[in-house]
Parts: structure tokens; C-alpha cells; sequence
């Protein structure tokens, strides 16, 4: 029993112990460590990371040093006050002066960790004097950045293959925290991210630079980063929004101050040509091939590959009234979204020569016959006419 | 003695007999509590390995959602009310509840709200998949049609708690034997007080929640939606006024509990008796002022985040003081370890390890990075599972043999008490790991780097699964084979009224008041 008693001891005081050894090495370790060796929270690139850091280690350490008292008083106890090694209960049952003390002392520990608690989450509200701005949208299930005042601004979504998820191909060492695009930022400068919905509660959560923040529709909320090196760091969506709510993830690339530079002018241009593409025309063909990719991209989630959606969730689109129908209305479906239901509005996430593609692409594939097109120059009036 | 229980199902159906009730209302905890654990047993099968291989996205949103709502309203609030039903009147020496029909009522609609819940699973749409918490708008705009059979299910779960608290404080407060004071109390019953009074003023709360969203589904109000002018921020405040009461609602009957076994095995009076009173009101005030501590992502102005940081802290004073009075108690006893007592142990040390965890998500600086990871899927577990199921369990082994007048096998008894502490620290101890490395919680499926404890987690999780099935054998061996066990005080260290009585407890008891001295 003895040996028992000795493990228990070893067995409960082994995790907070194990946690706080294992702040102390991680320190020692690189950003990517993974596995088993993934058991404390990262100190981060910021200096609010660090803070949190430094504020979670004192707080696990004074719980460590509570759980020795306390536990070590309990196990000593039950060793020691066993009616098996003959022990007779004593029968005292209150003081007043025990009790007293045992509720200030904690009172006064509480203080004592209010005081560093309090200095780092006002450094954490302070988002004035940033030299970025940064919006960013969450969306079932994709980010949308935009970087203010720049006009650049594109969508950040999921690169891992649905293959891979239901495990037809072996998993890459990024899986599902990989995206076609990541948020690239300068480090050394002080990032406001201003965070909004389109439709659900998301969050935006990046562990290494202690910022995870609601992004609520119909509000913006505000929070900052200052990162202090270069590098990749990945985050994920903290608030449950959908079926596709582990498919969401973020992707940071930190970067120098020149690169950043170069980075954003190619944006620009990029953006630019994007605006010209939008003139063009396009054969059916091209409409319909580059629909299907597009749309398995982004309406595929919901209205599945085959256009038959979730029954009772999401409506199907083979032999649908709006697909089938006239195309003004479906325009407006794709382009506005329906309100009051999970329909979202494309017209502000997709270029103009997506959003035609699409269109043609659900008019004339699964058996739906329209036979008609659009091309981005309709879908460009239909925006410009509202 | 006037006359037995009723023939046939009649006795069901009819009952007003507070130990008829009670007894039904544990066993369909314990049937709501299997179910409960099969969707975690999904949830933690679906996880062991990154990838999707059992099931899809949208079905584990709904197992981990159903998980949740089956446990919490399920499984854990209808097995105290069937401990308090059972134990109230024998604890205060009154011959029954006062309020026998009532009592009959708020049992009996019990399995139809959650068979309106459990419904939903076989329709079109699929069962609620909007987490627990069913946070607006992805629990109204975005929820697939079936949220209404849920809205309607809550409702009818919430008017039976309601009417299971009015008959516990009726009874309590009317229907003392001569001599029982309010500062005589057992501790089950003072807890029970206390908690019956928070579920009094918080379920209508939750009933107005769901009742907004009917509005917001069905007529067209914008209650949560910013585009009507309305915000889905307001959702979780409402949610978590009700939301954070509730988890003391589960956890003050289990302290009740933990008071009247930790004293019996200790063979010594439970130490600060008053102190255990005021620090049990203490946290029922504080449990209505720091609801936003679960929402301290949501963007909040700075003054409320230090407001409810500073609340929220304060918690961990009369929590401390419970645990402190806890293990004074056992200090210089006279220990001995059957099963309710290790299960009563276990609660004092997870529970303890939970409320670190708690006092840790409390500094809401430190909050930014657990907030939604796994981390708090391990604390409140800690505090949920640790706190409120050993508890039950320990509840169950400690008054078996009041209640059938057979004692449980001891060694199957300490066997399954091992199995499911070291299960639930393999399941849930990994779980911490996993949130501070950057794990959100409610994610199907997860990058590499989460794989290993995961699994670890997964594992631990089916063994703590087996331990219930092995409790189920347990109190059914009990009932049918047990050894007799008929002395009126089954326990050497037991004190209080329901010891005074024949084991099993007969179908009317003091129907003449005792005189407590």
C-alpha cells in the first residue's frame, strides 16, 4: 500500500511538474517542434507573447507550489492516519484562525498575479500608432486579407487535398495548416488586424504571436501584433464555425522590411491585371473548365461536387429553380447571397471572371441544360447596375 | 406504514414516492450518461488518428454538440436531482418530498425532451451541430431546421429542473424533523439548497436564449443578427449568465457529496462545517458576476476584461477554502479506503488539478492563447468529469446499500474506481498538452504535429469508457446477487438520519418526525 501511496503522489504531481520542466526546456527547442515534445505553450515572436508566456509560467509555478502543500498534506495523511496502522481519529472541527488565514493568504496571492495580468492585457488593448492595417474576414471556411489603403486584398484557403483528409493520399508535413496564399507581413512593425465575419463567429488565432481575436459579423474588433523575426507561423480557427471549421487555417509569413516592399508592389500589379482580366471574353469551353475548378473550390463544400448538396442543410443545384432559371436572378444569388440563410455573397470574395465561370459552370453541368453563358463583363455590369 | 408500492408499471407512471423517483431519475441519468459516452467514444475514435476515417465533418459537429448537451442536461443534472430526491427526505427526516406530483411531473417529461433532442439525429438535417454553447448566428441563420426540435427539447428539460429546484427547496425549508436547523444541516442537503436556488433564477434565463433564437429562425426578429441591428454578441452573454451558474449547479451537489464520505472514512467531523456553508453561498453569489470570463476573446472593452478577470480570480478563495476544510478533515483521522472514499479522494485531487487549470484561464491575458484550444476541454473536464462523475459514482458505492440493503463487491468496486482514474488522466492530462501546443478545440481532424497525444488521449478515453460499463455490472450485480447488508449503519464513521433508518431504506420513512437533539 505504501508503494501505492508513493506512486499516487508521483502520478498526481507528475503533470504540473512535467509542464513547467518542459517550459524550461522548450526554450532551448525550435519553433517547429512537434509530437511528444509539444507540451507547453510557445513564448512566441512578440512581445505580448512573451508576456502571456512569462504570466502563464508564474501562474503554473505558484500552482505548483500550492499542489506540494496541498497534495503533500493529503498524502501524509493518508499515510500517516491510516486505521490500518492503528491511528484514532481526533475530533476537533473548526478555528476561526485556520480558516482566516487560509482565505487571505490566497487573497493575497491572487494580488500578486493581478498586478502583471492587468500591465500586460492593457499593453494588449493598445492598438494605437500602428503602422499597418490589416483586415482581415473570416468566412465559412477560407480568410479574406486586405491589406487598407494598398488596394491588395485576396482570400487565403486551405491547399490540403480532400484526399489527403479522407486518407487516399499520404498526409505532406503541413497538412491542413498549408494555404494557396499567406498573410505576408514586415516584421518590426506594429500590425493593427481589424477582424470581421461575413457570416459565423470565427477567430483568428496565431499561438507565436499571442493574438487570437473573435471575428464576429456586423462588428470589428481590433488587436495587434509587432513580430519580432522573420518566419512562417501558423495558426487556426479558435471558434467553432461550420462543418469546415478545422479546414480554416492561418498562415503568417514574416518577413524583412524590403522584401515585404517588393512583395506588396507585385501585389499591386497583380491586382491591376486582375481589373483587365475582367474585360476579356471567353469561349464556353474555357468558362466551363475554369468553372469546374472554381467551383470546387469554393461552392463545392456545400453544394458537393455532383451539385446535389446535403440534403436538409444545403440545397442541391442540379435541376434547381436558380440554375435553371432566368440568369439575373442566379447572378443575383452567386453575387448578393440569400439573407437569412448560409448562401453567402460571393461578389466581394471571387474576381469577376470566377464568379462567371461559375455561373456557366452550374447552368450547364450535372445535366443542367441552360446552354446560355456569362462573362465576366456581365457579372461586372450586374455589380456596377445595383 | 400505511401500505407498499403499487403493482406492476402503475408504479412507475404514478409515482410519488420520493425514493420511486429518485430511482428513476438515476437510472435514466445513467442511461442518458451511456449515451452521452458513446458519441465521446466517436469523437475520441474519429480523433486517434489525423485524417477522416470513421465518420464526416458535419457528423462529428453533431456528436460533439449532442456529447455535451446529453451530458450536462442528461446525464449529470437529473443524477444529482435523483440523489437529492433519494436523500433529501431521508437527510432532514421528512417522510417525502413536498410536492409528490410535482415531483412525478418533472420526471416524467424528462425522457421526452430528450427524446425530442434525440430525434433530431434520424431527420434530414441531422441533430444540433452548433457546439453546446449553440452560439448565434451559426445556431439560428446557419443551424439546419432541426434546431427547433432542440430549442423545444431545451425548454422542456429546463421547466423540469426548474420544478425538480422549487420541490428541493420546498421540501427543505418545510419539511425539517423538530430539531434540524438550518446550521444542522447535512452539507448534500445546504449544496442542494443553494444549487436548487441558482438553477431557480438561471434556467428561465436559458429558456429566454433559446426562445430569442426561435424568435430570430422562425419571425423574422433580429435578436442576434447585426444585420437587423441586433448582436451575436449578446447571444453569449445571455448564454453564459445562465452558462456559468450551471457549472456550479453540477459541481455544489458533488461538494455536498464529497462532504458527507470524506468525514465517514476519515471517522471525523467534516472540519469548518460554517465555513463549508458560507464559502458554498460565497461561490453561488460569485458564480453571477464573472460570465464573461468565458468570453474574453469576443473583444470586450478593457474595463469589463479587468472587471471579470478580477471576479473570476476571486473564485479560487472559497474554492480553496472548500478543499482546504476537505483535507483538514482527513488530517489526524482515522482513514480507511472503501470505494466511495477513493472515488471521494480523486475528487479532492483532480478536482484541485481542474481548478489550477481554472485559476490559469482566469488571467485573461494568459486566456488569449488557451481560449478554445483543448486546454479548456482538459480543465473542464477536470472539473466536470473529475469533480461531478466521480462524485456520483462515489455517491452511488456509499448509499447502494441504504438503498437496496446489499453491499457492492469491494474488490470489483476498487477495480473499477483504478480503471477510470487512470483512464480519465490518460484521456484527459494530453489534453492540456495539446491546447498549449496550439490544438483548438471541436476540430474533426488536426495537423501532424497533435498526432501522439491524440492518440494518447483516445486511448485513455475507451478505458475510462469501459470503467462505466464495468460500474453498470457492478450496481447490477449489487441488486441481484449482492451480500445482504441490513445493519442500519453500513459505514463504522457514518453520521446522520439516514443511518438511523432499516437498510434498505423501507418505502415510507419517517412518517413519524424524529427528534434531532
Amino acid at each position: 500500500m505504501v508503494s501505492r501511496v508513493k506512486q499516487l503522489v508521483v502520478y498526481a504531481l507528475s503533470p504540473l511538474l512535467l509542464l513547467s520542466f518542459v517550459g524550461q526546456l522548450a526554450r532551448a527547442e525550435d519553433a517547429h517542434a512537434s509530437g511528444w515534445s509539444l507540451l507547453n505553450m510557445t513564448e512566441g515572436v512578440t512581445g505580448v507573447s512573451h508576456d502571456i508566456y512569462d504570466l502563464h509560467m508564474t501562474v503554473v509555478w505558484i500552482c505548483v507550489w500550492i499542489s506540494v502543500v496541498v497534495y503533500g498534506v493529503m498524502f501524509y495523511s493518508m499515510f500517516a492516519h491510516r486505521k490500518s496502522r492503528g491511528a484514532k481519529a481526533s475530533n476537533f472541527h473548526e478555528s476561526t484562525v485556520v480558516e482566516l488565514l487560509w482565505t487571505i493568504v490566497p487573497v493575497l496571492i491572487l494580488i500578486w498575479v493581478a498586478f502583471p495580468s492587468t500591465r500586460v492585457l492593457i499593453d494588449l488593448y493598445d492598438t494605437s500608432e500602428a503602422d499597418i492595417d490589416i483586415k482581415v474576414t473570416g468566412y465559412q471556411w477560407k480568410w479574406q486579407y486586405e491589406y487598407l489603403g494598398e488596394g491588395v486584398e485576396f482570400m487565403s484557403e486551405l491547399t490540403t487535398s480532400e484526399a489527403a483528409i479522407y486518407n487516399l493520399e499520404p498526409k505532406t508535413e503541413y497538412y491542413l495548416s498549408e494555404v494557396n496564399e499567406p498573410l505576408v507581413l514586415p516584421i518590426g512593425k506594429k500590425v493593427r488586424f481589424l477582424l470581421t465575419a461575413k457570416d459565423v463567429i470565427h477567430a483568428w488565432w496565431v499561438p507565436e504571436l499571442g493574438v487570437k481575436r473573435d471575428a464576429v459579423p456586423g462588428f470589428i474588433n481590433e488587436t495587434w501584433a509587432k513580430i519580432d523575426e522573420p518566419g512562417i507561423y501558423r495558426g487556426f480557427c479558435a471558434e467553432l464555425c461550420g462543418k469546415g471549421h478545422a479546414f480554416m487555417p492561418i498562415v503568417v509569413n514574416a518577413v524583412s522590411e524590403e522584401e515585404y516592399a517588393v512583395w506588396l508592389a507585385a501585389k499591386k500589379e497583380a491586382a491591376a491585371a486582375q481589373r483587365e482580366m475582367a474585360k476579356q471574353s471567353f469561349t464556353f469551353e474555357q468558362l466551363m473548365a475554369k468553372g469546374e475548378e472554381s467551383y470546387n473550390r469554393s461552392c463545392a463544400g456545400c453544394h458537393a461536387a455532383n451539385g446535389e448538396g446535403i440534403p436538409g442543410a444545403f440545397p442541391a443545384l442540379k435541376g434547381s429553380a436558380v440554375a435553371l432559371g432566368p440568369v439575373a436572378k442566379h447572378l443575383d444569388v452567386v453575387v448578393n447571397g440569400t439573407a437569412g440563410t448560409a448562401m453567402q455573397a460571393f461578389g466581394g470574395q471571387l474576381s469577376e471572371v470566377d464568379l462567371a465561370a461559375i455561373i456557366t459552370y452550374e447552368r450547364n453541368a450535372w445535366g443542367n441544360d441552360v446552354g446560355d453563358m456569362v462573362q465576366p463583363i456581365d457579372v461586372l455590369k450586374f455589380k456596377q447596375g445595383q | 406504514m400505511a401500505h407498499g408500492p403499487a403493482k406492476g408499471i402503475g408504479r412507475w407512471l404514478f409515482a410519488t414516492n420520493h425514493k420511486d423517483i429518485g430511482t428513476m431519475y438515476l437510472w435514466f441519468s445513467f442511461a442518458m450518461f451511456l449515451l452521452g459516452g458513446a458519441f465521446a467514444m466517436i469523437i475520441r475514435a474519429e480523433l486517434f488518428a489525423p485524417g477522416m476515417q470513421l465518420i464526416k465533418p458535419e457528423f462529428f459537429n453533431q456528436m460533439t454538440t449532442m456529447h455535451g448537451l446529453i451530458m450536462v442536461f442528461g446525464a449529470i443534472m437529473p443524477s444529482f436531482v435523483g440523489l437529492a430526491n433519494w436523500m433529501v427526505p431521508l437527510q432532514i427526516g421528512a417522510p417525502d418530498m413536498a410536492l409528490p406530483r410535482m415531483n412525478n411531473l418533472s420526471f416524467w417529461i424528462l425522457p421526452f425532451g430528450f427524446a425530442l433532442l434525440a430525434s433530431t439525429l434520424f431527420m434530414e438535417g441531422g441533430a444540433p451541430n452548433f457546439g453546446w454553447t449553440f452560439y448565434a448566428p451559426l445556431s439560428t441563420t446557419y443551424a439546419p431546421d432541426t434546431v427547433n426540435f432542440f430549442i423545444f427539447g431545451v425548454h422542456i428539460i429546463g421547466a423540469s429542473s426548474i420544478m425538480g429546484s422549487i420541490n428541493i427547496i420546498a421540501t427543505i425549508l418545510n419539511l425539517r424533523a423538530p430539531g434540524m436547523t438550518m446550521m444542522k444541516l447535512p452539507l448534500f442537503v445546504w449544496t442542494w439548497l443553494i444549487t436548487a436556488f441558482l438553477l431557480v433564477a438561471v434556467m428561465p434565463v436559458l429558456a429566454g436564449a433559446v426562445t430569442m433564437m426561435l424568435m430570430d429562425i422562425n419571425f423574422g426578429t433580429s435578436f442576434f443578427d447585426a444585420a437587423g441591428g441586433g448582436d451575436p454578441v449578446l447571444f453569449q452573454h445571455i448564454f453564459w449568465f445562465f452558462g456559468h451558474p450551471e457549472v456550479y449547479i453540477i459541481i455544489l451537489p458533488a461538494f455536498g457529496v464529497i462532504s458527507e464520505i470524506i468525514p465517514t472514512f476519515s471517522r471525523k467531523p467534516l472540519f469548518g462545517y460554517s465555513s463549508m456553508v458560507y464559502a458554498t453561498s460565497a461561490i453561488a453569489f460569485l458564480s453571477f458576476i464573472v460570465w464573461a470570463h468565458h468570453m474574453f476573446t469576443t473583444g470586450m472593452p478593457i474595463a469589463g476584461e479587468l472587471y471579470f478577470m478580477y471576479a473570476t480570480m476571486l473564485i479560487a478563495v472559497p474554492t480553496g477554502v472548500k478543499v482546504f476544510n476537505w483535507i483538514t478533515t482527513m488530517f489526524r483521522g482515522s482513514l480507511t479506503f472503501e470505494t466511495p472514499m477513493l472515488f471521494a479522494i480523486a475528487v479532492v485531487i483532480l478536482f484541485t488539478f481542474g481548478g489550477f487549470t481554472g485559476l490559469m484561464l482566469a488571467v485573461a491575458p494568459a486566456d488569449i492563447q488557451y481560449h478554445d484550444s483543448y486546454f479548456v476541454v482538459g480543465h473542464f473536464h477536470y472539473v466536470m468529469v473529475a469533480g461531478a462523475v466521480f462524485s456520483m459514482s462515489g455517491a452511488v458505492y456509499y448509499w447502494l446499500p441504504k438503498w437496496t440493503g446489499k453491499m457492492y463487491d469491494e474488490t470489483m468496486g476498487k477495480m473499477q474506481f483504478w480503471i477510470a482514474f487512470v483512464g480519465f488522466n490518460i484521456a484527459f492530462i494530453p489534453q492540456h498538452f495539446l491546447g498549449l501546443a496550439g490544438m483548438p478545440r471541436r476540430y474533426a481532424d488536426y495537423a501532424l504535429q497533435f498526432s501522439d497525444w491524440n492518440m494518447v488521449s483516445s486511448i485513455g478515453a475507451f478505458m475510462y469508457g469501459a470503467a462505466q460499463l464495468m460500474f453498470l455490472y457492478n450496481v447490477i450485480s449489487t441488486i441481484v446477487s449482492g451480500k445482504p447488508s441490513t445493519e442500519e449503519k453500513t459505514w463504522e464513521g457514518a453520521q446522520g438520519l439516514e443511518w438511523t433508518l432499516p437498510s434498505p431504506a423501507p418505502f415510507h420513512t419517517f412518517s413519524t418526525p424524529p427528534n434531532v437533539k
